[in-house]
């Protein structure tokens, strides 16, 4: 293959994974590699972020491609096979190279270079799975991770790193995070090796994971659930800046008579401008119900947190959650409050939604109805959230035909694809009838959603 | 003329005018001069975005023209408006014995033309650094104007017709990304992402920043914002918070971070109570 193949390669998988190159981009990256050259892998990577990569949340799908078409070294390197030195994979191998490993992760000022270095012979020496037929993949980093199984490093590093005067959580959080950063380079290194046989494009489709605003909120694993909290603040703001620059957009008002006619004095009695009232800006009172039930909590709480970090934008925002019993949770969000604590006190108090501990949507309706009818009103929003699975119990529909009756607007967000509702024992076909029903996967449409319902405009089916 | 020849001069070059930029933001600098293309630098507030302008200004001995973005903005503040009341001076003294024809052709010359900062920087002669300050702040519309100076570095102006820049100005762009700028804008330009850096780097910059500051003192220092950065806060403190906080220590002539001390300066690193209260709790400076 050549380079430009490569090059051209390169850029039809960035765009394959969602990355929008243009034309010109492409031309401008080969004018950046005509002046810095080919010599040094982190300068080209550099300059092909540069002219591709035009969003910070797209880098990471662009490293895991760039590691797959420009990899680090081929096969195992300049140092060659394993097999030169007549033994692969035994024993002794093993545990030399597990105490080589323990040095690398508690040399604390060990450049990655040296870490790098034995990800690969992980891969190269524990790794291999010869004699597989074609078309199947001869290198698994599973297989070398649970050869080498640096997790029982963990508490040999920790003590390590004690001894050196670090309090213990400490001590773990550092040993927890070069543990994985090791584990990581594995499995980079077995998909280098992958793509080196297979070619990169059949790599390119399944590594590349969805960005983070992209990620089903059901799909999410813990650390994308951290990082999906950090991006919660930054969205709020983003959302507030841009409502609060429509709304100023939108204040023209009914005419102002009085100010026109001054006005128009200095322009000899004709009404060259005309003034205008500012217009009162329309805010809505929110009702967040929200189901908490296992399945679909982390959803719920990423809205209740996004809701609530725009609640200026909001007449006044009351929430309550349910899984078979209702319980108001907006006292938790207080303003300016530390989102840690409050996804503590959220999660504390879902016992106090339960009695059974099994989904009903129809009993939470009904005791809804019962105990906090005082909640909903005509200039009120009610918003449901919830996957709409209530475990072939009783519906109430009738309560919710009152509910949605009883309020001016009324939503409900299901964090299910579409083609799964109605399957198993959703309702979402029969709620969906009385309740407008929008699909709510991921952040983007989650953003999209509540920047509708602030600006009082109908949300996209 | 070059404004880097390599990306090698261009990290020795910023170092010098005192701005410790890692590999990928000195190479990115070099390509920004090399292929004259607008450099967009993103990434949250207080890592450098706009020092990066102002060292590139410093080390190659340009000066530095600033628009500052704002919601508003507009072309008369952005580009360049003509000077009416002058103009009006202007047709009021020529009397009644001039043809409207002459006027009009007098009173639309540069003498009646205020340039303001993208105008200005096209039309200079000497090495020029644009700076276009917090870009996601305007409104969609002053993108629009911003594409043609920045493609084409030229500029139409109706009764003059197209000024084109005689020396390509060297242009940044920052943003703080509170909206997503047009693709159109995003295709013309370089991207940069500033991040907080690694200890290593950020302690090089509070030392240089803040002369006279004890070596254990900044690794302390640095230790425990790197430490913070990792917390849940509404604000991860910045480079710009950790030399605060440096120069603070200094003033207050503190010679050791212990947990009294960090606590009694939080103030300049956080600053909403939350934060506080979580930093306080999490780095466990209460209990002793």
């Amino acid at each position: 293959m050549t380079l430009l193949d490569t090059h051209i390669g390169f850029i039809e998988a960035l765009r394959s994974a969602g990355l929008s190159v243009s034309l010109a981009e492409g031309l401008d990256a080969i004018e950046a590699m005509r002046r810095i050259g080919w010599g040094e892998r982190d300068v080209v990577r550099t300059a092909y972020a540069a002219t591709l990569v035009k969003k910070q949340a797209q880098r990471v799908t662009f490293d895991a491609i760039f590691d797959l078409y420009y990899p680090r070294l081929v096969g195992a390197g300049v140092a060659g096979e394993p097999e030169s030195d007549g033994v692969r994979d035994n024993g002794a191998a093993l545990t030399r190279f597990t105490d080589e490993l323990a040095d690398a992760l508690a040399d604390t000022d060990a450049e990655s270079q040296r870490l790098q270095d034995l990800a690969v012979e992980a891969v190269g020496r524990f790794g291999a799975m010869p004699g597989r037929g074609p078309g199947l993949s001869s290198w698994s980093a599973y297989t070398a991770l649970q050869r080498v199984s640096p997790g029982q490093l963990i508490g040999q590093l920790v003590a390590g790193l004690m001894a050196d005067g670090m309090v213990e959580e400490d001590a773990e959080r550092i040993a927890g995070r070069r543990i994985g950063s090791f584990t990581r380079l594995v499995e980079d290194d077995a998909r280098r090796r992958i793509a080196e046989e297979k070619g990169p494009e059949h790599v390119a489709n399944i590594v590349v994971r969805p960005t983070i605003d992209r990620l089903d909120f059901t799909a999410a694993r813990r650390s994308d659930l951290e990082e999906m909290r950090r991006e919660i603040y930054p969205l709020a703001r983003r959302l507030a800046t841009r409502l609060t620059k429509q709304q100023h957009a939108r204040r023209r008002g009914a005419l102002d008579f009085r100010r026109t006619v001054r006005a128009s004095l200095s322009t000899g009695g004709v009404p060259i401008e005309t003034h205008h009232r500012p217009k009162r800006p329309h805010r809505t009172e929110l009702v967040v119900l929200c189901d908490v039930s296992g399945s679909v909590a982390n959803f719920a709480q990423f809205t209740l947190l996004l809701v609530f970090a725009l609640r200026e934008q909001f007449h006044k925002v009351r929430a309550f959650t349910f899984v078979d019993h209702v319980h108001e949770v907006t006292h938790h969000f207080t303003p300016g409050g530390d989102v840690v604590e409050v996804m503590e006190n959220l999660a504390a108090s879902t016992a106090h939604a339960a009695l059974w501990g099994r989904t009903n949507y129809g009993r939470a309706f009904t005791k809804f109805a019962e105990e906090h009818a005082d909640a909903l009103g005509p200039k009120t929003s009610l918003l449901i959230l919830g996957d709409a699975r209530s475990n072939y119990s009783d519906l109430a529909l009738p309560v919710l035909r009152e509910l949605e009756d009883a309020v001016r607007h009324a939503w409900w967000l299901n964090p299910e694809h579409t083609r799964h509702w109605g399957t198993g024992d959703s309702a979402a076909p029969a709620y969906g009838e009385i309740v407008p029903m929008v699909e709510c996967r991921n952040l983007t449409q989650l953003e999209e959603f509540v920047s509708a319902i602030s600006m009082g405009t109908q949300p996209a089916r | 003329m070059t404004w880097f020849s390599s990306p090698d001069d261009a990290s020795a070059r910023l170092h010098e005018a005192g701005y410790l930029a890692d590999a990928a933001t000195a190479t990115t600098a070099y390509l920004a001069g090399a292929l004259e293309k607008p450099l967009l630098v993103e990434g949250p507030a207080g890592v450098g975005k706009t020092e990066l302008a102002k060292a590139v200004a410093r080390s190659t001995g340009a000066e530095l023209i600033r628009l500052q973005c704002y919601e508003g903005l507009d072309e008369a503040r952005a580009l360049y408006e003509w000077n009416y009341k002058k103009q009006l001076l202007r047709i009021q003294a020529s009397g009644a014995d001039q043809a409207w024809s002459e006027t009009h052709d007098d009173i639309f010359t540069d003498e009646f033309l205020l340039t303001r900062p993208l105008l200005t920087a096209i039309r200079r002669e000497e090495p020029t650094v644009l700076l276009i300050d917090e870009v996601d702040k305007t409104d969609v519309e002053v993108e629009g104007l911003l594409l043609e100076v920045l493609s084409d570095f030229q500029v139409t102006i109706p009764e003059l017709g197209t000024v084109s820049a005689t020396r390509r100005p060297f242009v940044v762009l920052t943003s703080n990304a509170t909206r997503e700028l047009s693709e159109a804008v995003k295709r013309r330009c370089l991207y940069l992402h500033l991040d907080y850096p690694d200890a290593e780097r950020e302690r090089e910059i509070v030392t240089s920043q803040v002369p006279g500051l004890d070596d254990a003192v900044a690794k302390q220092l640095v230790d425990v914002v790197a430490r913070m950065r990792e917390l849940e806060l509404k604000k991860a403190p910045s480079i710009a918070e950790s030399v605060d906080w440096a120069r603070t220590l200094i003033a207050l002539e503190i010679g050791d971070l212990d947990e009294a001390a960090i606590q009694r300066t939080l103030g300049v690193v956080l600053k909403h109570s939350s934060d506080q209260a979580r930093a306080v709790k999490e780095l466990r400076l209460a209990g002793k």
